[in-house]
């Protein structure tokens, strides 16, 4: 197998997209901040891009869907977060707190 | 004009109903254009009437021959066979005839008397407006060519004695009777309803005369059980209407009403709707022998006990009251030995000489001012005379004496009865029965009369003779009450020839009954005198009363009958009503409730997942996710093949 | 016939609803007005349509024309039209409408949106009897119980139950029943879509092809319809929302409800559940029966034990609705125009009564029998429409609810025999509740406190002139109604006669 070390293969990305939404994940369940929080959700994020990326480049390569479709995902990611980050900051206006743990007024 | 009115005899009940709708709609703020309207049209229908009956009696044809015109009046199926068709129209023959005009004159008598003894109270109008559709309804249940009809009518008159007995709305005792009164009927009408129900079911009709004719060849149709359990159950109608015991309650209780409408409703018309009943449909009860048993036994126990009752009452209009229970027995006990004649005969003289005591004895009340005890009277007929002497004529009438009109009609009814012992000892026991009834009858009515009108004047009382428009009718009906019997004489019956049931039955005069019950009536009235006249202290009756006090108490209070009613009404429906309802709020709807709660719960129960923690949100999310991944990818398409095995 | 009689009969409440979205909410006059006139028009088209309906011909008719395809893939036409059954009850709705709407005419809270939803239920209830299409039928049935929930908890009174008890007691239980009625609706349709391969909707369509469905399908399926439409005319024992739904809602809700809502469930049995599946009907015909007879007496007895007047009317409906049930049971001519008359004079009666009750309460504050009496001499009008409704509902002969109970009984009698008698004893527990109430509230000694009472007038005497018009002219003419009637029962009992016949059932 010399060409694992030499050449980079599919494989090799998909590893590493499930590696990073691997960690991405374990932040997002684990972390206590919510800043963390929306962080780790934009690893996830990034993880998706590198699997849509590196399908397209390996399976389709004369189609762009995967970069357009990356393309949105950043949008929607930076969307995302923008609002996200709004709410949080209302939040911590009012409750002078991001931690997770104090933010159970969904409950019932 | 005797063929118009013979045609158009449906103007009878109509002029009345439109004297009803004028004065409710046009009329009410004027009380004597009101009376005046309601009189008015009852005149002329008892005119309508009187042309429609001399027509009736001069043809002797319609005797056997009812003349019929009816319309549809509703019907249901396809057109050209209809299932049920229901016809209304009128029905004359010399029975309904009679009926007819009785009813229109003695209304026309008591309208007039209303106008005097209403005057002054509130709600003059409405009472004349109610006394119109009285009429009206009345007028129509007697000219009724069929079963349902009369059924309409029948229940309409309970409306109008409802609403006139609880006329004085403001009064407790007035709601309470009205109430009785048709609660009590209305319990006797289910019974009428089913029989009229099976009539129709069995015969397939309700027309009076199909009926007849399909009856009188009932085999063919079914079987006799069936037949008697109609009969029982038609019969079940008049037993209340008419007073019979076990349902003669609500009649003395309906003595709260006005006088005017005890005089015409409680006592001359609308109780004989009864009797009038089975007299209609005697072709159905003299099939059945076991139901005519059961009608001349009801009718000679009513009388008697009726009559046991008003031996000790006080209340003048009470006495009166169980008179008229004791007598509508008398009628039923004609009918029940198949003496179509006797019974309507009874019914036509009573009507005259009962009403004519209770308008009397609404005179005295109206002189009284509403003063009921009859011990608290005393030597009227010096103040009243009109009233009192008219009041005499009625007595004489009810007690039998001859000539008056009561004695030949209640004569009829013991020969009758007599003659029938031939076919059964039953009757003579029945018969000796009815002639106690009429002991007793002469005797409690002059007990009545010689506290009311002689004796001692009672200082505290002011009497003033009534105005001319309430001793007129009283004049009018005593006359009444003198000659109207003398068309049914035993030597020259006229009656007979034409009321009459299949055929006239003529019986020879039997002097030595004649001269008895003259004996037996003039016994109880000489009694009475005795007792309560030529002794002013009375000390005989105080001491009969202290002897037998057990009995006098029993006859006092009815006999607890309706102390018996009561406490079924109040024990056995009302705590059924309140099991019923308990168990409808606690049962079912703790059943349908218990639905509600046990949805609750669960949301209850399924809450405690909700955490409000996004990350356990997430987790489960992720969770799933996994779990459906590992299932794929054990189970499902490879993600090879799905890639197409680029790889 | 070309003028579109139904469409604007139909269309007239809900126009004067969205007219009434544009006025201003303080014009109370206006507001009122407007609805009047709305269904005004309802009333006096829907009465000439009652007396221009050809019963010699019969059928469906003011329909040419106006046979719309809403969904054709799923066979939905938007297909108004009436026949002999239909027509009764889409007179009574515009009655009852017209008359409610001046039952409510001191309403002050919020008048306009209380009159948007009375003629949005209105139009709803109008809906569900000229449609001739089960889809159509089924979504007007649905735009009928929204507006009640919302009138019943905004508008209604708290008594022995709260308001949102009541309101939600009413909405889910006919939710329940709409449920199983759904349910069966699409599973007839489905099943017969199987059969014919051609999807439709349509009452016709759909009553000719379920007759061929083999006799366990009609069994299962009717026995869901029977349990929707019974739920819906508070057939015993599922009718324990009635009393409570009745006391809570306002008075022309109560009326609406009552009146006509009711008879929807009653109407569908007829129309839908016994046309299409007759040999079902026949087979749960004496359960029917049964429970219908259950219902009189059980509702009767408890309506003798109630103090508080709308319960007293509520346990009544439910008793009334037991004769209806008994006479669908029946199968036969005289029972189905039995029970549709008797609808229709049920509907007329206790939309008087409710209306009374509804301007004692305005005027008393009180519906509770033993803090009344004597009221006859302080409102004698309200006392007589009061009493025009208590002889009606004791089935006094004269009045409109006499003949179809004589016509009830007759067939039940014939065909269930001593059962019926039970039944049929039912007039004298009735005659006892109601005439007690009618006592112990209007007559017996006037109480000072009411001395100063008004009596109803000017618009407050429609309902009383309107609704006592019919009843008095229905018992004294019943042909006009039971012509009407007939013509529509006997081509729906030819139908189902023939399928019992061929399905060797008769």
């Amino acid at each position: 197998m010399p060409d694992l070390l030499t050449t980079i293969s599919l494989n090799h990305y998909v590893v590493l997209s499930a590696i990073l939404f691997g960690i991405g994940l374990f932040g997002a369940l684990v972390k206590r901040n919510a800043i963390t929080v929306l962080l780790c959700i934009e690893i996830m994020l990034t993880a998706v891009m590198i699997n849509l990326l590196a399908f397209n480049k390996f399976i389709t390569p004369m189609d762009f869907t995967g970069q357009i479709f990356s393309i949105f995902v950043i949008t929607v990611a930076a969307a995302e977060v923008g609002v996200g980050l709004a709410i949080l900051i209302a939040i911590y206006r009012n409750q002078l707190t991001v931690n997770l743990d104090d933010l159970d007024w969904l409950k019932w | 004009m005797v063929e118009f009115a013979l045609y158009n005899a449906w103007l009878v009940p109509l002029l009345p109903a439109l004297a009803f709708l004028v004065i409710v709609f046009l009329t009410r703020p004027w009380p004597m254009l009101s009376s005046a309207v309601a009189v008015g049209s009852m005149a002329l229908s008892c005119f309508f009437a009187t042309l429609a009956a001399y027509g009736v009696f001069t043809n002797h044809h319609y005797a056997d021959h009812p003349l019929v015109y009816a319309v549809r009046w509703f019907s249901m199926g396809l057109p050209g066979a209809p299932e049920l068709v229901i016809e209304v129209g009128i029905q004359l023959d010399p029975t309904s005839a009679m009926m007819m005009f009785m009813v229109t004159f003695i209304s026309t008598m008591i309208f007039l008397y209303s106008t005097g003894y209403m005057k002054g109270e509130a709600g003059y109008s409405v009472f004349f407006s109610y006394l119109s559709l009285f009429g009206a309804s009345m007028l129509l249940l007697v000219l009724s060519s069929n079963l349902l009809q009369m059924f309409i009518a029948w229940e309409l008159v309970g409306l109008c004695s409802y609403l006139l007995i609880g006329f004085f709305t403001h009064k407790i005792a007035a709601r309470e009777a009205a109430k009785k009164a048709f609660i009590t009927c209305r319990v006797a009408d289910f019974g009428l309803l089913l029989g009229i129900l099976s009539l129709q079911l069995v015969f397939g009709t309700l027309n009076l005369v199909e009926l007849s004719e399909k009856i009188y060849n009932f085999e063919q149709y079914t079987t006799m059980g069936i037949l008697t359990l109609i009969a029982v159950l038609v019969f079940i109608g008049p037993i209340g209407k008419s007073g019979q015991f076990p349902l003669h309650v609500w009649l003395p209780d309906a003595m709260e009403g006005p006088t005017p409408v005890s005089a015409l409703i409680h006592a001359a018309t609308m109780v004989v709707a009864g009797v009038y009943l089975v007299g209609r449909t005697m072709f159905l009860f003299t099939e059945v022998p076991a139901a005519m048993l059961m009608i001349a036994i009801t009718g000679a126990f009513t009388a008697m006990f009726a009559a046991s009752i008003a031996l000790v009452q006080r209340e003048i209009k009470r006495i009166l009251a169980y008179s008229t229970v004791s007598q509508l027995g008398y009628m039923m006990l004609a009918l029940g030995v198949g003496s179509l004649t006797a019974s309507m005969f009874h019914l036509w003289t009573h009507a005259f000489f009962k009403a004519l005591m209770f308008l009397a004895a609404g005179s005295v009340l109206h002189g009284l001012h509403h003063k009921a005890d009859v011990w608290d009277m005393g030597g009227l007929i010096k103040k009243m005379p009109i009233t009192g002497w008219t009041f005499v004529i009625g007595g004489l009438a009810i007690a039998g004496i001859p000539p008056l009109a009561g004695f030949w009609s209640k004569d009829e009814i013991l020969l009758k009865t007599l003659n029938a012992g031939s076919d059964s000892g039953v009757y003579y026991v029945l018969f000796a029965m009815a002639l106690i009834t009429a002991f007793m009858t002469a005797f409690y009515m002059w007990r009545m009369i010689f506290l009311a009108f002689f004796g001692d004047e009672k200082p505290d009382n002011h009497p003033h003779e009534s105005p001319w428009n309430m001793t007129l009718p009283l004049v009018v009906l005593a006359t009444g009450a003198i000659v109207v019997g003398w068309i049914g004489t035993p030597w020259h019956n006229l009656w007979a020839e034409w009321i009459y049931f299949r055929y006239p039955k003529h019986l020879d005069p039997n002097y030595l009954l004649m001269i008895g019950s003259a004996l037996v009536g003039g016994a109880g009235i000489a009694l009475a005198y005795k007792m309560y006249c030529a002794d002013q202290s009375k000390a005989l009756a105080h001491k009969l009363a202290g002897q037998y006090r057990g009995i006098h108490t029993l006859l006092f209070n009815k006999y607890y009958i309706d102390e018996i009613y009561l406490w079924f009404n109040h024990t056995v429906v009302d705590g059924s009503a309140r099991v019923f309802y308990l168990f409808d709020i606690y049962v079912v709807d703790g059943i349908v409730n218990g639905f509600g709660g046990f949805t609750k719960l669960s949301g209850e129960g399924l809450r405690v997942f909700q955490t409000g923690r996004l990350q356990n949100y997430a987790l489960v999310f992720f969770l799933g996710i996994l779990a459906i991944a590992i299932l794929m990818a054990f189970t499902g398409p490879s993600a090879a093949g799905l890639l197409g095995g680029v790889m | 016939m070309s003028f579109p009689i139904l469409p604007i009969i139909l269309l007239a409440p809900i126009v004067a609803a969205l007219i009434l979205i544009f006025v201003p909410k303080n014009e109370h006059k206006l507001i009122k007005c407007i609805a009047a006139i709305g269904t005004f028009i309802s009333m006096i088209l829907s009465l000439y349509a009652y007396f221009a309906y050809d019963q010699s011909i019969g059928g469906l008719q003011f329909a040419i024309g106006y046979s719309y395809p809403w969904i054709p893939d799923l066979g939905v036409t938007f297909f108004l039209a009436v026949d002999g059954i239909s027509l009764p009850m889409l007179l009574l709705t515009n009655l009852i409408g017209f008359s409610s709407i001046f039952a409510s005419w001191n309403m002050e809270n919020r008048p306009r949106e209380f009159f948007i939803l009375l003629l949005i239920l209105i139009a709803g209830v109008m809906g569900t009897f000229i449609a001739h299409d089960l889809f159509i039928f089924l979504l007007f049935y649905e735009v009928v119980v929204i507006p009640i929930y919302i009138m019943v908890i905004i508008w209604g009174s708290s008594k022995r139950v709260t308001k949102e008890y009541a309101g939600m007691k009413l909405t889910i239980y006919l939710l329940i029943g709409s449920a199983f009625l759904l349910g069966a609706v699409i599973a007839l349709y489905m099943k017969t879509v199987a059969l014919t391969g051609v999807p439709d909707f349509s009452f016709g369509g759909i009553a000719a092809a379920a007759q061929q469905l083999s006799t366990f399908d009609q069994i299962w399926l009717f026995a869901l319809m029977a349990l929707g439409f019974g739920s819906l005319i508070s057939m015993w024992p599922f009718h324990s929302w009635s009393p409570d739904g009745y006391a809570g809602a306002p008075t022309a809700v109560s009326m609406i409800h009552a009146g006509v809502l009711k008879k929807i469930g009653g109407y569908g049995l007829i129309k839908i559940a016994v046309l299409s599946l007759p040999i079902g009907a026949h087979f749960w015909a004496p359960v029917i029966a049964v429970l219908g007879i259950a219902g009189v007496a059980y509702a009767a007895f408890g309506a003798l034990a109630q103090k508080d007047l709308k319960y007293v009317v509520g346990y009544s409906s439910v008793s009334h609705m037991g004769y209806v049930l008994i006479a669908v049971a029946c199968l036969d001519i005289i029972g189905l125009n039995g029970a549709v008359a008797n609808m229709f004079a049920h509907g007329v009666m206790a939309a008087l009564f409710f209306s009374m009750i509804g301007f004692l309460y305005e005027k008393t504050h009180t519906r509770w029998i033993p803090d009344m009496g004597g009221l006859a001499r302080q409102t004698p009008k309200l006392a007589v429409g009061f009493m025009m409704a208590a002889m009606a509902s004791l089935g006094l002969p004269g009045l409109v609810s006499f003949i179809p109970e004589f016509v009830i009984f007759v067939s039940a009698f014939n065909n269930f025999g001593g059962l019926a008698v039970i039944g049929i004893a039912g007039i004298i527990i009735t005659a006892l509740y109601v005439l007690r109430a009618g006592a112990n509230t209007l007559f017996g000694p006037p109480r000072p406190e009411y001395d100063h009472l008004e009596d109803i007038k000017g618009p407050e005497l429609v309902p009383l002139v309107v609704l006592g018009t019919v009843l008095v002219v229905g018992g004294i003419l019943p042909s006009l109604l039971f012509d009407m009637i007939n013509s529509g029962v006997v081509p729906l009992y030819a139908e189902i006669n023939n399928v019992l016949q061929l399905g060797g059932k008769l």
